[in-house]
C-alpha cells in the first residue's frame, strides 16, 4: 500500500535506540514494550507451570510422596496468582500493547512513559509475590481467593500478598487507561468505532472492566490488612464483621475478573477465524453487542461462586438466572464462529487449529458453566474437581490456546520471518491432545466426589488423577516447543515473511512491512473500507 | 464353560458398566466412576436427574454445533477448492440462536427453581443435629430429637488413626490397605466417631465454623453447606435407606483440609433411638462421676 512505501522514508530518523538498557528499559515504544509484556508472560507460564507439575506429581498417587500438605497449599494458591495475574493478563497486555495501535491506525499507544511504568511495575510485583517462598512460614496458602479467616492466619506471607496485589493492580489500571485513550483518541480519520477489528472492541470493553473492578480488588484486600494488621473487623466474626462479605467483595472483582481473561481471547478468535476462512466475520454488530452484554452482565452474577455459603432463597435465584443468562450471547459467539467457517475457504495453519480447538474446547468448558449455574445441582459440583475442570477448560484451552493462537498468527509480523509451521503442528498437536488428557477426566472425579485443593485422595480417585498427571507432564513438556519455535522464528528462521503474511489477512497491522518498523503509521494511513479486518461494514 | 465364562464376565462387565453411568451400586465412590452418585435422599436423586438432564442438553447442543464445525472443516477446504462466499449476516439466523437457547435456559432454570425451592425449607423437621467446623476435625451436638431436647450428647469426629498413619509424608504405608471390615477401602473417608442419625427422618443441620470456613459435604445427601465462624447455616435431609456415607470438607480450611472426613451412619429409627438414649445416659454418668472427682473438665468425646 502506498502509506507503508513512505512509512518506510520516514522511520530512517528515529530507529530503534541502539543502547540494550535504553531500549528495552527506558523504551515508550508500544511495539518494544508490549514485547517486554509478551516475554514475562511466557516467563511467569514456565513459573506457575512448574508449580502445575509439582502439583500433578504430589497427585499422581494417593498417598504422601514429595510435599507436605501446608506447602500444596501454597502451590495451589501461588500457581493460581501466577496464571492469572503474571500469564494471562500480562499476555493479553502485551498482545493489546502491540497490535491496538497497529491495527487502529496510530503511532503509538496515547499514553507512551505510563506504558513503560504500567509494565515495569509488574516485575517489582511479581519479585515481592514469589519472595514470599522464602519467608519464614512460606508463602500465602489460603487459596488465590484469599478468603478470611484462613488467609490471615498464616504469618506475613499476606501482607507480600497484598502488596503484590495493589502493585500489580496499579499497573493494570494504567495499562487499561492507556489502552481506552488510545482506543478513544487514536484511531486513524476514518477507522470509525464500528470499523474497528474485533480484537480492538473486546480489548476497550476489557479495559473498562479492569478499571471499574481492580480497585474493588485493592478494597477488599485493604480491608484484610487493616483486619490482621490494624485491629478492624471488616471480616472477623467475634469484632462484629462478616467473613461472608469478603467473599462478595472480592467476587464482585472476580467474576468480571474471569471475562477480563476471556473477552480479548475472544476477540483473537474473531480475528484469526475470518482470516483462515477467507470470509468476513460473520455478525460483526452482534459480535460487539454481545460482547458489551457478556460484560455487563460479568457485575451481576458474583454469588454464583457462594452458592453454597447460605444466601437467602431469593438471592440464589437471581444470581442462577443472570447466571444462565450469559449463556445467551456466549452462544452467539460460538455460532457465529461456526457460521463463519461455514461456505469458507478454509485452510489449517497453526494459528487457526488453536483456534477451531479454542471454539470446541471453550464451549466445552461453558458446558459444565452452564451445569454449574443450577443451584441444586452446584451444591454438588461446587468446590470439587468438577469446577477445576470447568475453569481450566476456560482458561487454558480458553485463555492460554488464544494466546498461542495469537503469538503464531502475528509472530511473522513481529519477527519478520515464518516460524516452522511443522513445529507449530507438533506443539499444536500435542498440546491440545494432552490437554484433554489432563483435564477431561477431571470432571469425573469431581462427579465421583473428590473435592479441590486436596493434597492427597482416596484410591477410588487414583486412576483418573494418574491419568490427569500424565497428561499435565506431557502438556507441560510440550510447551518447551512453542518457546524452540518462538526462538527459532526470531533469531534462526530463513524464511521472511511477507507483509501480508496470511492470503486470508485484512486489516491495517498487515499493510506495514515485516517486520514492523519501530515506528509505524507517523502519517494516518488512509483508511480502505474494504480491506478493514473483517466486519459487515455496511451492516 | 467356556461360553458361560465369557458371558459370565460380559455380565459383570455390563453390571460394572451401568453401576459407573448410574453410580446407584456403590454408596461410596468407586474406582472409574464417571457421574454423580444418586444418593440416597430425594434431593440427591432430583439432583442427579437435573445433572443428567443439563448434561444430555450440553451433548445435544455439542453434537449440533460441533458437528456443523466438522463439516464445514471437511467440506470447506480451500484444498478442495472451496470458494469463500460473501454473505456476513443474518438477521433471521441470529434471532433464532438468540431466542431458541434463552428457551431451553428456562427449560432447565424451571426444574432447578423448583428443587432449590423444596430443598431450602428446613421447616418440620423431626430432628436437630449443630455441625461445627473446626481445623481439622469435626463437631456434632444432638440439639432435639422428636420434640425433645437432647441432653448432652455431642463429640468431635475426625480421621481414623490408620488413614492417618498412612497419610503422613513418606509413611511407608500403603493406602491401598486401608480397608474396612468389608475390605472396601476408606483411606481418608474414615472417622473416628460417625455422625449417627435416624433413616426416614426429617433431620435439620445447623451449621457452622469454629475457626475458618469450612463446608460440610456428603454426596449421598445431595448438598454441602459452608460452616462459617459467626454464621449458623441450616440445611436439612431425609435419607431413606440405613448405611454407611461418606463426604469430605469441601471449603479450604488450611493443611489439613484433605484430612477432615464426614462419616453419616444412618439406622433404623429404633435403633437411634435406643443409641440416642444410650448416649444420654452415658453423659449422665459422666457427669456424675466429674462432680464426684471434683475436676471440672470439659468433656466432649464422649462418642
Amino acid at each position: 500500500m502506498a502509506h507503508a512505501a513512505t512509512q518506510d522514508h520516514h522511520d530512517d530518523h528515529h530507529e530503534a535506540p541502539k543502547s540494550f538498557f535504553r531500549r528495552w528499559f527506558m523504551s515508550t515504544n508500544h511495539k518494544d514494550i508490549g514485547t517486554l509484556y509478551l516475554i514475562f508472560a511466557l516467563l511467569m507460564f514456565f513459573i506457575g507451570g512448574s508449580m502445575a507439575m509439582l502439583i500433578r506429581a504430589e497427585l499422581f498417587e494417593p498417598g504422601l510422596q514429595l510435599v507436605q500438605p501446608y506447602f500444596f497449599n501454597e502451590l495451589t494458591t501461588m500457581h493460581a496468582l501466577v496464571m492469572i495475574f503474571g500469564a494471562i493478563m500480562p499476555a493479553f497486555v502485551g498482545l493489546g500493547n502491540w497490535m491496538i495501535p497497529l491495527m487502529v491506525g496510530a503511532p503509538d499507544m496515547a499514553l507512551p512513559r505510563m506504558n513503560n511504568m504500567s509494565f515495569w511495575l509488574l516485575p517489582f510485583a511479581f519479585t515481592i509475590l514469589l519472595s514470599s517462598f522464602f519467608l519464614p512460614g512460606g508463602a500465602p496458602a489460603g487459596g488465590w481467593t484469599m478468603y478470611p479467616p484462613l488467609s490471615i492466619q498464616g504469618g506475613d506471607s499476606i501482607a507480600f500478598l497484598i502488596f503484590f496485589v495493589h502493585v500489580s493492580g496499579i499497573s493494570s489500571i494504567m495499562g487499561a487507561i492507556n489502552i481506552i485513550a488510545t482506543i478513544l483518541n487514536m484511531r486513524a480519520p476514518g477507522m470509525d468505532l464500528l470499523k474497528m477489528p474485533i480484537f480492538v472492541w473486546t480489548w476497550l470493553i476489557t479495559a473498562f472492566l479492569l478499571i471499574a473492578v481492580m480497585p474493588v480488588l485493592a478494597g477488599a484486600v485493604t480491608m484484610l490488612l487493616t483486619d490482621k494488621y490494624f485491629g478492624t473487623s471488616f471480616f472477623n466474626a467475634a469484632g462484629g464483621g462478616d467473613p461472608v462479605l469478603f467473599q462478595h467483595v472480592f467476587w464482585f472483582f472476580g467474576h468480571p475478573e474471569v471475562y477480563i481473561m476471556i473477552l480479548p481471547a475472544f476477540g483473537i478468535i474473531s480475528e484469526i477465524i475470518p482470516t483462515f476462512s477467507r470470509k468476513p466475520l460473520f455478525g460483526y454488530k452482534a459480535m460487539v453487542y454481545a460482547t458489551a452484554s457478556i460484560a455487563f452482565l460479568s457485575f451481576i452474577v458474583w454469588a454464583h461462586h457462594m452458592f453454597a455459603v447460605g444466601l437467602p432463597l431469593g438471592a440464589e435465584l437471581f444470581f442462577m438466572y443472570a447466571t444462565m443468562l450469559i449463556a445467551v450471547p456466549t452462544g452467539v459467539k460460538v455460532f457465529n464462529w461456526v457460521t463463519t467457517m461455514w461456505k469458507g475457504s478454509l485452510t489449517f495453519e497453526t494459528p487457526m487449529l488453536f483456534a477451531v480447538a479454542f471454539v470446541i474446547l471453550f464451549t466445552i468448558g461453558g458446558f459444565s458453566g452452564i451445569m454449574l449455574a443450577l443451584v441444586p445441582a452446584d451444591f454438588q459440583y461446587q468446590d470439587t474437581y468438577f469446577v477445576v475442570a470447568h475453569f481450566h477448560y476456560v482458561l487454558v484451552t480458553g485463555a492460554a490456546f488464544s494466546i498461542m493462537a495469537a503469538v503464531y498468527y502475528w509472530l511473522p509480523k513481529w519477527s519478520g520471518n515464518m516460524y516452522s509451521e511443522r513445529w507449530g503442528k507438533i506443539h499444536f498437536w500435542l498440546s491440545v491432545i494432552s490437554v484433554n488428557v489432563l483435564f477431561f477426566p477431571q470432571h469425573f472425579l469431581g462427579l465421583a466426589g473428590m473435592p479441590r485443593r486436596v493434597p492427597d485422595y482416596n484410591v477410588a480417585f487414583a486412576d483418573f488423577n494418574m491419568i490427569s498427571s500424565i497428561g499435565g507432564f506431557v502438556f507441560g513438556a510440550t510447551q518447551l516447543i512453542f518457546v524452540g519455535v518462538i526462538i527459532h522464528c526470531v533469531f534462526f528462521a530463513k524464511k521472511k515473511a511477507t507483509d501480508r503474511v496470511w492470503e486470508g489477512s485484512k486489516g491495517l497491522e498487515w499493510t506495514v512491512p515485516s517486520p514492523a518498523p519501530h515506528h509505524t503509521f507517523s502519517v494516518p494511513p488512509v483508511i480502505d473500507d474494504s480491506q478493514l479486518a473483517h466486519g459487515d461494514v455496511g451492516h | 464353560m467356556k461360553f458361560g465364562g465369557i458371558r459370565g464376565r460380559a455380565t459383570t462387565w455390563l453390571v460394572a458398566a451401568s453401576a459407573l453411568l448410574s453410580g446407584s451400586a456403590w454408596a461410596n465412590p468407586h474406582p472409574w466412576q464417571l457421574n454423580l452418585t444418586k444418593g440416597v435422599t430425594q434431593t440427591s436423586k432430583e439432583v442427579w436427574d437435573l445433572n443428567m438432564a443439563s448434561f444430555l442438553v450440553c451433548v445435544v447442543i455439542g453434537i449440533i454445533v460441533f458437528g456443523a464445525m466438522i463439516i464445514a472443516m471437511i467440506r470447506f477446504r480451500k484444498s478442495k477448492g472451496a470458494v469463500a462466499e460473501k454473505w456476513s449476516h443474518s438477521t433471521k439466523l441470529e434471532l433464532v440462536w438468540t431466542i431458541v437457547p434463552v428457551l431451553i435456559l428456562i427449560g432447565l432454570a424451571w426444574p432447578a427453581t423448583k428443587i432449590l425451592v423444596r430443598t431450602t425449607d428446613t421447616a418440620d423437621a423431626k430432628m436437630t443435629v449443630k455441625v461445627t467446623g473446626y481445623q481439622w476435625k469435626w463437631r456434632y451436638d444432638y440439639v432435639d430429637y422428636d420434640g425433645k431436647t437432647v441432653k448432652k450428647v455431642g463429640f468431635m469426629s475426625r480421621l481414623d488413626k490408620k488413614s492417618d498413619a498412612t497419610r503422613q509424608l513418606d509413611s511407608g504405608l500403603d493406602p491401598n490397605k486401608v480397608v474396612d471390615a468389608n475390605g472396601t477401602n476408606d483411606y481418608l473417608l474414615n472417622v473416628d466417631h460417625p455422625l449417627v442419625v435416624p433413616v426416614g427422618v426429617k433431620i435439620r443441620f445447623l451449621i457452622t465454623g469454629g475457626d475458618v470456613i469450612h463446608s460440610w459435604w456428603v454426596p449421598d445427601l445431595g448438598w454441602k453447606m459452608d460452616a462459617i465462624p459467626g454464621i449458623v447455616n441450616a440445611a436439612w435431609t431425609k435419607i431413606s435407606k440405613p448405611g454407611i456415607y461418606r463426604g469430605q470438607c469441601a471449603e479450604l480450611c488450611g493443611q489439613d483440609h484433605g484430612f477432615m472426613p464426614i462419616v453419616v451412619k444412618a439406622v433404623p429409627q429404633a435403633q437411634f433411638e435406643q443409641w440416642l438414649a444410650a448416649q444420654e445416659s452415658a453423659a449422665q454418668l459422666d457427669k456424675a462421676a466429674r462432680t464426684a472427682q471434683a475436676t471440672p473438665t470439659p468433656g466432649d468425646s464422649q462418642g
